[in-house]
């Protein structure tokens, strides 16, 4: 039993570094734009479809694939934010995440016509010999996701205190005239916002290949549940983004394992809705003062 | 703001082309487009109160529906009682989960409300799945029975018309008149600021939450007469794509109108059945329009018959002065 606990606990640990990884793609369009970008999880499966094409189709070592498909779905998050929320005659929130849904239903498509509905798969990056941890058996793959979750969230955190484009993009967030008025290019701190939350969708995206198989939708299902996590953690806190997926993917983990694998996510959605009504703005969120 | 007067007045041409309709189109698929129109319409009208009105969000009201299509269907199948009155129970139930949901959920802005009723949405739909003894799973609930008057049957798409476009306009009546009250007053004031609204003695929690039960109701009143209308329903018909959908069809109709509600829900309901045509590319070219529409024409589709409307008066009245 007490195996079974670990090991149920440390795949939550490895499923939710995912979560915790679309999450922040989430996190960093928050923090310059206050916008829900529905179209994450699509990034997720435009980077894994990449990485698929350029490991498979055109051979390219994996190092320099990596990179590829990180800056070919940063381009297309690039090009997402200057050919539709650019051009937006509004910018009510409301209207520019449905843009985003627009967006997402337009990338799925693409991606079945170019990629096929056939699901893709890689091998994995270093074997898949599991390694004993605390008496739970855990793939190479999975420490792999942990540890660029980790480097990622330690980045992102140093990026948005301690640079001056962090920071700058936080003030557009904040309030994008007063932004503009400090000599803020507010549409290039938007523009690197998506070219960002598209590299780090392919982050995920090359990450799970190798472990659950990629179809064209899969991006759906994904972005949900890291939506979900940063939702937990406290919308647009990068801590909050890692807290809230770690413990989304320990949940499902757990409950999958103690309770019932078919209501594994009534369960996850269930506590999540729980701890919305305890901690409206999430665990780690702090209640903004509201200017009236 | 259009006078309740105007908004009735539209209301009545509504009316007369919706019944004259089926005098021209006599093809069972077309009509059967049409009411779904209806249905959608129904639905959207009721998320306009909430979400143009009262400036609330939800991407939960699939669940609503679906809870209308199988608490009625299951109930009419199981006890064998009039689809009539299982639909008014089905709405009785609904209210009273829109209740307890609403409460603590409506407490919640922005993005967590969203992630709260999308939350809701999935659960309803993983049960409905999963739940298979109970609703038949995946593969539906077949065999549910139609409604009848006295001997006859509403089981044909042109019966079905007149009761389904019967009481969406009902549906619209109410909400225009809503709009037009005290109460819609309130909603307004809430959706321009709930500080200032309460300060002004409007206990807005009580408010929000009713708009959330009466639009809840609505969405199960429109998924009982699916489930009765088309006899087969599935988990399909009513995922988070549904929920979005039909928000989708309040922004692109028009979030603070109505008419919108009824331009969104006649534009985006055929879309995919029109784009059937283009197949492996309709999917991208659906999501080419639904932004476009968004990205170039933000007040929807009543802001632009409005503008054409004034801009037409206009030209008239210039030509009146030149003349």
């Amino acid at each position: 039993m007490e195996n079974n606990l670990s090991q149920f606990f440390f795949s939550g640990i490895a499923t939710g570094a995912i979560y915790a990884l679309i999450a922040l793609g989430f996190c960093i369009i928050e923090n310059s734009t206050k916008i829900v970008n529905f179209a994450q999880g699509d990034f997720l499966t435009l980077g894994g479809m990449f990485m698929f094409t350029l490991l498979h189709a055109l051979h390219v070592p994996l190092i320099l694939a990596v990179l590829l498909a990180i800056g070919a779905t940063a381009l297309v998050g690039v090009a997402m934010e200057r050919f539709t929320i650019r051009p937006a005659r509004s910018k009510e929130t409301v209207i520019l995440v449905f843009i985003t849904i627009g967006a997402s239903i337009f990338i799925r498509g693409a991606i079945k016509i170019l990629w096929g509905k056939s699901p893709k798969s890689l091998p994995y990056f270093s074997g898949d010999n599991p390694v004993g941890i605390l008496g739970a058996r855990i793939l190479p793959q999975s420490l792999w996701i942990v540890a660029v979750t980790i480097l990622v969230f330690l980045i992102l955190n140093y990026f948005y205190r301690n640079t001056r484009y962090g920071k700058a993009m936080r003030a557009v967030a904040y309030d994008r005239r007063a932004a503009a008025l400090l000599g803020i290019n507010v549409e290039k701190m938007v523009m690197l916002s998506f070219a960002l939350a598209g590299g780090m969708g392919a982050i995920a995206g090359v990450l799970i290949i190798p472990i659950t198989t990629m179809t064209f939708d899969m991006g759906v299902v994904l972005g949900l549940k890291g939506f979900a996590a940063a939702v937990l953690g406290g919308y647009g806190n990068v801590m909050g983004a890692v807290v809230g997926g770690l413990l989304l993917g320990v949940m499902e983990s757990l409950g999958a394992g103690l309770v019932s694998s078919t209501f594994k996510d009534v369960i996850a959605f269930v506590i999540l809705l729980l701890v919305l009504f305890i901690r409206p703005r999430g665990i780690l969120g702090r209640g903004e003062g509201e200017r009236v | 703001m259009r006078s309740l007067r105007v908004n009735r007045l539209v209301l009545l041409f509504v009316a007369l082309v919706v019944y004259a309709l089926p005098m021209v189109i006599k093809n069972p698929y077309y009509l059967n487009v049409l009411n779904i129109v209806a249905l959608n319409a129904l639905v959207v009208a009721g998320l306009t109160l909430l979400i143009g009105y009262t400036g609330q969000i939800s991407l939960g009201h699939g669940a609503f529906y679906a809870m209308g299509a199988y608490v009625s269907g299951l109930m009419a199948i199981h006890l064998g009682w009039s689809p009539w009155i299982t639909t008014i129970i089905a709405m009785g139930i609904t209210g009273v989960v829109a209740t307890i949901i609403g409460i603590p959920t409506l407490r919640l802005r922005g993005h967590y409300l969203v992630m709260a009723t999308l939350g809701f949405n999935l659960i309803v739909y993983i049960l409905l799945v999963q739940l298979d003894d109970i609703t038949g799973g995946p593969s539906g609930l077949p065999g549910i029975p139609s409604y009848t008057i006295g001997k006859m049957v509403l089981a044909t798409d042109f019966r079905c018309y007149w009761l389904i476009w019967s009481v969406t306009l009902a549906g619209l009546l109410l909400s225009i008149n809503l709009i037009h009250s005290r109460v819609g007053r309130a909603l307004m004031a809430i959706r321009e600021s709930e500080v200032a609204a309460s300060c002004l003695g409007i206990e807005t929690w009580k408010y929000k939450t009713r708009v959330f039960v009466l639009s809840a109701v609505m969405a199960s009143l429109a998924g009982s007469l699916y489930a009765h209308y088309m006899t087969f329903i599935s988990p399909k018909t009513f995922d988070i794509f549904y929920s979005i959908e039909v928000v989708a069809m309040v922004i692109i109709g028009g979030m603070g109108s109505l008419w919108g509600a009824l331009l969104g829900a006649a534009f985006l309901t055929p879309l995919p059945y029109l784009l059937h045509f283009f197949e492996e590319y309709k999917d991208i070219i659906y999501g080419a329009i639904f932004m476009g529409v968004l990205i170039y024409s933000p007040d929807g589709l009543v802001g632009e018959v409005t503008r054409f409307y004034r801009k037409k008066r206009l030209e008239s009245r210039l030509r009146e002065l030149e003349g």
